[in-house]
């Protein structure tokens, strides 16, 4: 793999990048050929009933988020590219405090659960919207869109409150976490690739040079989180977890870790949680709010985005908002 | 990775998006309605993949690098958060081998066992059955009718289930099917207690079962749901339905 060695190096001589190219390209090569000639030895690996649970739920993951994946990252490439620079100073409010609660708001027109809108925060970012108010973004947009809340409303018939709190709570958590940025965040944690591709003359060749970058990048790191969602979905005992719904505190923290944990997208997770029914509504409405802003696959996929010293400090401190506010809203409205 | 061997897996993973979607294996993993979606992201990853090899081609017959090209993605990843930022790329690799070569089958009797019983809702009134004779019914529309309406609008009717055996807590085989809301990660089992005629197939076999209401009601151990009762009168084995969930 020439490659990794390559990357060090700033001075990119053509003729070392077209080395590590034909690198990378038959060492692709290789493994494509060894697992042809291993799949039978790959499959007889996943026949434990375990194992191929395992290999099924990791499969549905990526299959259901790549649709997601897929026209996030389009529109993030569409907004890298073709928006110009100009227009988010004047589409958002200039000062940040405002700009935060308006970019938070704007996240109920992405109907799309949340894969997608890691790489579209990433562009906003690149494209001057001030970090607070893309976070603002990336929070509420896959948990307060209109086929996230109507599919709440489906799975709690006769249980309309839950929508509602579901969606005004993350909207309060997003513009919480966009607010406590401007007051605690650093610029320095987050840290975007620097992508001199996206100011090539040609539009359509940097639309397609973003589209190849964010589909590599964010899908490596979405592989990695279905992954150790489906590790946690196969292991973890259900039965254990219900010994906790008796508890009030406990249970909360329970489902909240949980949502975490099974990193299920924001369009079915009203569906699980219905389905928790031994739990209280308030445990129930944190799970729904903690799911779509923190989970292994956006901890990994903004790792990947925006960098390990921001994914660190954002998605415990978002975890812990949204406990908070999870519970306040449950013990008043439901 | 270079540019080319990055095309090369979008195309491939592409590939396994479109192939899978057309030949239906894709019901294994999510519901049919992603079936639009999942077909266009395919084609947007196959198109994204020949619009790569397309420039690179071209700016290599011209004998100039790309513009964005050396100096952009050597640069790019030099001054970057970590030199693996591109590695992480060949993880795509991954799904293509699930869904190319493996395709793991669709969730079956672990799954079921494992996890608690959906959680049923109580509709406000139960329209009587359809016409058949037997009528053919979905597990859960079985199952809500025996647990909340007392089985009133199954009485007196011949009644068609399909579904997979799995083992119940007490050893016996259990009729259940899977329930998704939108991918095999959130599904569900929706079990049914059988009594009657005994079934002696292995557990992941598929059967459609004719019988009648049974008043029988037990508990799902997992999460002490209820769980409906019925009786066969007979049964055969059938080959797993194209669409596995319910």
């Amino acid at each position: 793999m020439g490659e990794l060695v390559t990357t060090s190096t700033t001075s990119a001589r053509p003729s070392a990048e077209k080395d590590s190219g034909l690198g990378s390209l038959e060492v692709l090569a290789v493994v494509l050929v060894l697992l042809v000639l291993a799949r039978d030895q790959l499959a007889g690996l996943l026949s434990g009933p375990a194992l191929q649970t395992w290999a099924t739920v990791f499969v549905s993951v990526l299959v259901q988020a790549v649709p997601f994946l897929v026209f996030g990252v389009v529109l993030s490439a569409v907004i890298a590219v073709f928006v110009p620079r100009g227009f988010w100073a004047k589409a958002l409010p200039s000062h940040p405090a405002l700009a935060v609660p308006a970019a938070g708001v704007a996240g109920v027109i992405l109907p799309g659960c949340e894969c997608g809108s890691v790489p579209i925060a990433g562009s906003l970012i690149r494209r001057g919207v001030t970090p607070a108010a893309a976070l603002a973004f990336l929070l509420a947009a896959p948990a307060i869109n209109p086929i996230v809340l109507t599919a709440t409303v489906i799975a709690f018939p006769g249980q309309p409150l839950m929508a509602v709190a579901r969606g005004v709570a993350s909207l309060v958590v997003a513009v919480s976490m966009g607010w406590l940025w401007l007051r605690l965040g650093r610029t320095e944690w987050i840290r975007l690739p620097h992508r001199p591709d996206l100011d090539d003359t040609s539009k359509a060749r940097a639309f397609w040079a973003a589209c190849r970058h964010d589909i590599m990048h964010a899908g490596g790191f979405l592989v990695l989180g279905a992954a150790a969602a489906a590790t946690i979905n196969v292991v973890i005992p259900a039965a254990w977890l219900q010994s906790l719904a008796g508890y009030p505190v406990l249970s909360v923290i329970a489902l909240a870790t949980l949502a975490v944990l099974l990193s299920i997208c924001s369009e079915a997770d009203a569906f699980v949680a219905a389905s928790l029914s031994q739990f209280s509504l308030t445990s129930r409405l944190v799970f729904l709010v903690v799911g779509p802003m923190v989970d292994l696959k956006l901890i990994s996929m903004q790792a990947g985005v925006f960098g390990r010293r921001f994914a660190w400090r954002f998605a415990p401190a978002t975890f812990v908002a949204a406990i908070l506010i999870g519970s306040a809203f449950g013990l008043v409205l439901l | 990775m270079s540019r080319m061997a990055q095309a090369v897996i979008m195309l491939l993973f592409g590939g396994a998006v479109i192939k899978a979607t057309v030949t239906d294996v894709f019901l294994r993993y999510v519901k049919e309605g992603l079936r639009p979606f999942l077909l266009l992201a395919g084609i947007l990853l196959v198109a994204a993949a020949l619009m790569t090899i397309w420039y690179d081609l071209r700016a290599a017959r011209r004998g100039t690098p790309e513009p964005g090209g050396d100096h952009g993605h050597g640069h790019d990843d030099g001054h970057g958060h970590g030199h693996h930022e591109p590695r992480v790329g060949w993880l795509l690799l991954l799904p293509v081998l699930g869904l190319l070569l493996i395709s793991p089958p669709a969730l079956g009797s672990f799954a079921a066992g494992q996890t608690g019983s959906v959680g049923l809702s109580a509709a406000s009134d139960y329209p009587p059955l359809p016409e058949g004779d037997p009528v053919e019914v979905t597990l859960l529309d079985y199952a809500s009718r025996a647990i909340f309406d007392g089985g009133r609008s199954l009485t007196g009717r011949d009644v068609k289930l399909t579904g997979f055996i799995t083992p119940g807590p007490d050893g016996k085989p259990m009729l259940a099917r899977i329930v998704l809301a939108c991918c095999a990660a959130d599904g569900r089992p929706i079990k049914i207690g059988l009594t009657g005629v005994p079934i002696d197939t292995p557990p992941d076999s598929w059967v459609e079962v004719v019988g009648v209401y049974s008043n029988q009601v037990g508990t799902d151990p997992v999460n002490q749901a209820q769980v409906a009762y019925f009786e066969i009168r007979s049964w055969q084995e059938i080959d797993q339905p194209k669409q596995p969930y319910d």
